[in-house]
């Protein structure tokens, strides 16, 4: 499957070479990593946040600023940043993390609230409300992305390798004791997964890729604001997570598809965007509750395993 | 193997468990009996770290353990089950029982993004040991289903399983049997008794005094949070102050 999806992706700008319509698919690369993480922690580990688009705009801000002000050569800007927002992520993460539920969700929520301000009000390293403007492509030597096709290699390369990354992850003992501590808290520390620790790691590696996701959007616009990182910004996000479906990989590359191309095929209700995503959100929770691709995967697998019985009593009878 | 030595659990004053003090030995299963709330499933908590104890100490192979977090013990080979089912409802019955080998599986999550050769081959065998686990439960052909679709029964095998997969030093039980009918407690007796056999240090909390008496080296009596006898299955049973507990209670509910 990703083998598919990678071939698909190299021929995708030989057949459409429509500079908009290869913007919005790189939007959807961007997002997509950050779902990604957002899923780990969200789907798989069972938490929330509602702060996402806070570090994201941390890595945004931070390439912006390193490479743009002091001139830092925008590659190890990024890992640089990226490895900056882990620690804060660290740092907020420890005694956040204490928390769940409600009180997690309020809690990213103020996270991402001071940080949108930050941006908003430090207008002397930031650009403040007009936003931060000139900030390079990333290069190769000479060979530098700068237009929508080369942008679009690089950009589904990141995303292809996050993908991977994260289905590994998440095929592994790690990811086991992940989705065993979302579903019992309790019972996987009595197993032996030390679920404190569990957390906040996949907050700080979801924080990592929000970061880099939020670098790549720096240098792939070269203009960014803070309007970009809001708290609409996180639950858009959130709503990716839950429409593609909690805990599963390829849903999240799903839900960040569909969600980013919304508005360009509902045009007339561009107006209404918030509206649409909250509707869509709320039919999916009630009929789908773990969002569209888990939930279809979970009643199949369901359906398979009630039907193989069936007939096995069918045989027994007969 | 296992010492208790004058364990208290209060909740918000008050005691659940005053003073207990006793030894659990290696290689034989100890029984917990006990009236109902005389706070042997909070015993078990509190020794596997679900809940803190108020005071006392609990050595396991001379470590000190009180209060220790969960996976600490877990990781010093301590395994059980829990009284009300907790599987993971939504993993599939495989996963559940690797959930079991945590310990095991060491590795940092760098290493699981990376999915290297080695840990692939490690994870294959903590695959074969986990269906090894299952078969020994008769699970073998619902591996795949998702555990909530699970009959009764067969969750709770599902539970050993994933409580033994690991190998534990000490395996504690809170009512294995509870709740099966008479095929399955004689089923999952069988599988205690050769756990028994094989060397395994149990100690189970039962209410069924048939497969007490049958499986138990040693009995310990709590009630109302003390421990008011331990000994053999008959000693047990001839102690005037365990009728009294037993009987009391029993006019008490007439
Ligand atoms: N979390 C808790 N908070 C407050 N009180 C509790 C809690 N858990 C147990 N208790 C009380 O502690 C006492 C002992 O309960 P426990 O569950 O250990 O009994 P038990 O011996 O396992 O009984 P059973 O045979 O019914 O399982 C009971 O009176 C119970 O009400
Ligand atoms: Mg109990």
């Amino acid at each position: 499957m990703v083998v598919m999806l990678s071939t698909l992706l190299m021929l995708f700008p030989l057949f459409e070479d429509n500079p908009y319509t290869l913007g919005v698919t790189n939007l959807i690369a961007i997002n997509t990593i950050v779902v990604l993480g957002l899923n780990l922690f969200i789907g798989y580990a069972g938490q929330i946040s509602l702060g996402h688009a806070a570090f994201f705009g941390l890595g945004a801000y931070g390439s912006a600023i390193t490479t743009g002000t002091y001139g830092l050569p925008p590659w190890p800007a990024m890992l640089l940043v990226a490895m900056a927002v882990g620690c804060i992520a660290l740092f907020v993460g420890i005694p956040v993390l204490r928390l769940s539920g409600h009180y997690l969700a309020m809690a990213t929520l103020g996270f991402n609230f001071v940080v949108h301000s930050v941006l908003l009000e430090w207008d002397t390293l930031t650009g403040g409300p007009s936003g931060f403007s000139g900030i390079p492509y990333l290069a190769f030597g000479d060979f530098s992305f700068d237009d929508e096709v080369r942008l679009h290699y690089l950009l589904w390369s990141f995303t292809m390798i996050c993908l991977l990354l994260c289905l590994n992850l998440v095929r592994s003992g790690v990811g086991r004791g992940l989705s065993a501590l979302a579903e019992d808290e309790t019972a996987a520390a009595a197993l032996g997964v030390n679920t404190r620790l569990a957390k906040i790691k996949i907050f700080v590696l979801s924080a990592v890729m929000a970061s880099l996701a939020g670098s790549l959007f720096a240098h792939c616009y070269s203009f960014i604001s803070p309007d970009s990182f809001g708290i609409f910004t996180s639950t858009d996000m959130v709503i990716m997570v839950v429409i593609g479906g909690m805990g599963s990989i390829w849903g999240s590359l799903f839900g960040a598809g569909l969600i980013t191309l919304l508005p360009e095929w509902i045009g007339v209700f561009e107006n209404y965007k918030d509206f649409v995503h909250g509707g869509i959100l709320v039919l999916v929770l009630m009929f789908l509750p773990q969002g569209l691709i888990s939930g279809l995967k979970d009643m199949v697998t369901v359906r398979l395993a009630l039907h193989k019985q069936k007939g096995k009593q069918k045989d027994a009878a007969t | 193997m296992l010492r208790l030595d004058h364990l208290c659990k209060n909740f918000g004053g008050l005691p659940a468990l005053s003073d207990v003090s006793f030894t659990v030995p290696k290689g034989k299963v100890t029984a917990l009996i006990g009236p109902n709330g005389a706070g042997k499933s909070t015993l078990i908590n509190c020794i596997t770290g679900v809940l803190p104890a108020t005071s006392g100490s609990v050595l396991f192979k001379g470590h000190e353990i009180v209060n220790l977090a969960s996976h600490k013990i877990s990781a010093l080979g301590i395994s059980r089950t829990f009284q009300n089912l907790r599987l993971f409802p939504r993993l599939s019955v495989l996963d559940n029982v690797m959930t079991g080998l945590t310990c095991e599986g060491g590795h940092s999550m760098i290493m699981a993004m990376l999915r290297l050769p080695y840990l692939r081959h490690r994870e294959r065998q903590l695959k074969l040991r986990s269906l090894e686990a299952l078969d020994y439960f008769d699970l073998s052909d619902k591996i795949y289903w998702p555990a909530e679709i699970l009959a009764y029964g067969d969750k709770k095998r599902v539970e050993l399983a994933r409580a033994i997969v690991g190998k534990p030093d000490l395996l504690l039980l809170d009512e294995p049997v509870a709740g099966l009918n008479g095929e399955e407690t004689a089923a999952v007796g069988d599988q205690l008794k050769l756990l028994r056999r094989a060397g395994h240090t149990l100690m189970l909390v039962e209410h069924d005094m048939d497969l007490v008496m049958e499986i138990a080296d040693q009995v310990v009596v709590l009630d109302s949070g003390r421990c008011i006898a331990t000994g053999t299955a008959d000693e047990v049973r001839r102690n005037p102050l365990v009728l009294e507990a037993y009987l009391g209670r029993m006019e008490a509910t007439a």
